[in-house]
């Protein structure tokens, strides 16, 4: 049964239409991404389920309630982190995640969690002091610390170098593998690639597809490229005549062989066959990035 | 409640943690007092001043530094800093609601101009020998509704003001004109009489302060321009604050 059904969703801000009709069901225990370039509608989605926004039309349903009439118990079972959502200066980590576990009827330890973000050394340090991933693990522990059923986390890591951002993403793992259903919206193909079981693509208000990030990859982009050289001469009809190949082009010594399906096991299977070996043998297959391109007619923003 | 409890701590220790502040808006109209009293001439009775010293009847005036302080500047300044930052939109997405938060940055104001005014109060009398107000029920009625007057405007800034920058394009030319109609830049003695007479209306109402503290009881008009001013900015504060 879905943690999260949006069906038909509607919202408009003044004569700008945010989101014209997404509908998406988010299943327990799964990594969710929401994918699409800015201005999509992908914040307005969100922050519909987490019940800070009314929609115009559709129904949105969370843990099997309605986000704005039953906005009390939800909060207690649900965690946001928002899009650039600061602290004031001078709240230092273990006094913010204290207050903010004072809030719930049942918070995790907020010593554990700073210890689990790896923020233990700077659990006295001011919010203005920590650097940006510390500011952004400390904004994940917030989120996490009422123990939500559900955790909804937009633009995780917008802002933070690969080295944190790699960290982020076994954190957010880690949190997953505890039971936590997660929301990610995100920009980043190569995030919604590593982490999400499967993704909404969302452009102009619409969902324009949905499915695992690999599904959709095969879907929308299934073309497969493959170069190698030749250890004898190949005739490019031995390539061409099979159902896989949809091209073969040459660049010198090096033969560029296009195509979809079981590209590599079908050209290998021939090469082998005539007793030629491939050197310098490379398989280039479509990205996620491929995939959004493919969909929405944007380079996603990186 | 609890959640309240808990904000008002944090944020008090926040105010104390950034001390200078801290101590320039409880301690500087009384050290302006101090400065002043250090004159003699100012301590000796003047007709002008219907037979008080000059610093008796500038004391009244030396209140509303503070208030101005809070109510019309740090107040909203630190409401728009907290909603442009996303702290309030952070808070609405937990148990606990912003107008928490709201709640304890007034009950804070209304602490620090409490701290200030009793301070002032309490070392004009002892070191200057300022008498305590006259009319102790008239004094704290014309204080109350100038501090409501004065925090109603405060929160208005805030509600209209989209940006940090909008709030403090909004409340510094109100702190200005709260200070010059108090009589903070120049005593009211020296203002032109229509000057000083506008002066008597706008929050925080000095003439009501200085009638209550020194002579007579506060003129009901006095008092009821800041509750109206009060009531009016309030509603309108109310219906026009953005939590985002």
């Amino acid at each position: 049964m879905p943690v999260i059904e949006v069906t038909h969703l509607k919202k408009r801000y003044g004569d700008l239409v945010a989101v014209d009709d997404v509908s998406l069901a988010v299943e327990a225990g799964e990594i969710f991404g929401v994918l699409g370039p800015n201005g999509a509608g992908k914040t307005t989605t969100v922050e519909c389920v987490a019940g800070l926004r009314v929609p115009d039309g559709g129904g949105v349903s969370v843990l099997g309630l309605d986000p704005r009439r039953d906005a009390a118990q939800l909060r207690q079972r649900v965690g946001v982190q928002l899009q650039e959502s600061q602290l004031p200066d001078r709240l230092r980590v273990a006094e913010a995640l204290e207050l903010y576990a004072s809030f719930y009827r049942n918070p995790a330890d907020p010593a554990e969690l700073i210890d689990k973000l790896g923020l233990g050394d700077k659990r006295n340090t001011a919010y203005k002091k920590l650097s940006g991933g510390q500011k952004q693990r400390l904004s994940i522990a917030l989120a996490l610390v009422g123990n939500p059923e559900i955790a909804i986390l937009d633009e995780l890591t917008t802002g933070l170098d690969p080295q944190a951002r790699r960290d982020t993403w076994g954190l957010i793992e880690q949190v997953r593998d505890s039971g936590v259903t997660i929301v990610l919206v995100t920009h980043f193909m190569e995030e919604a690639e590593r982490l999400c079981d499967r993704v909404a693509v969302i452009d102009r208000g619409r969902v324009v597809a949905l499915d695992s990030p690999a599904g959709l990859v095969s879907t929308v982009a299934p073309e497969q490229r493959i170069r190698f050289r030749p250890s004898a001469p190949v005739d490019d009809r031995l390539l061409t005549d099979l159902p896989e190949v949809s091209a073969v082009q040459r660049t010198g010594s090096q033969v560029v062989v296009t195509g979809t399906g079981e590209l590599l096991h079908a050209v290998t299977s021939v090469l082998a066959r005539h007793q030629i070996v491939a050197a310098d043998l490379r398989l280039e297959q479509s990205t996620l990035d491929d995939a959004f391109v493919e969909l929405t007619g944007h380079r996603p923003a990186n | 409640m609890h959640a309240f409890r808990n904000i008002l701590r944090i944020e008090a220790r926040l105010y104390l943690r950034d001390l200078p502040t801290l101590l320039l808006t409880v301690g500087l109209p009384t050290v302006i007092l101090v400065v002043l009293g250090l004159v003699p001439s100012l301590r000796k009775p003047d007709p002008t001043f219907d037979g008080q010293t000059f610093v008796s009847y500038f004391a009244p005036s030396l209140l509303v530094v503070t208030l101005a302080m809070v109510g019309v500047n740090i107040l909203p300044a630190v409401l728009a800093t907290y909603r442009e930052r996303g702290v309030l939109r952070r808070l609405a997405t937990t148990p606990a609601h912003p107008a928490a938060l709201l709640a304890a940055q007034l009950v804070l104001a209304l602490a620090g101009i409490l701290a200030s005014a009793l301070l002032l109060i309490v070392v004009a009398r002892l070191a200057f020998g300022v008498p305590l107000p006259r009319h102790p029920l008239g004094f704290t009625l014309a204080f109350i509704l100038g501090t409501a007057a004065l925090l109603s405007l405060g929160l208005l800034v805030a509600a209209v003001a989209r940006t940090t920058r909008a709030a403090q394009a909004l409340a510094v030319p109100l702190f200005l004109v709260t200070m010059f109609f108090g009589g903070v830049y120049l005593p009211r003695f020296l203002l032109p009489d229509v000057v000083a007479r506008i002066g008597d209306y706008t929050p925080p109402g000095v003439q009501a302060l200085l009638d209550a503290w020194t002579g007579a009881p506060p003129q009901a008009l006095h008092l009821g321009i800041m509750a109206v001013i009060a009531v009016v900015a309030g509603a309108g504060a109310a219906k026009l604050f953005r939590w985002e």
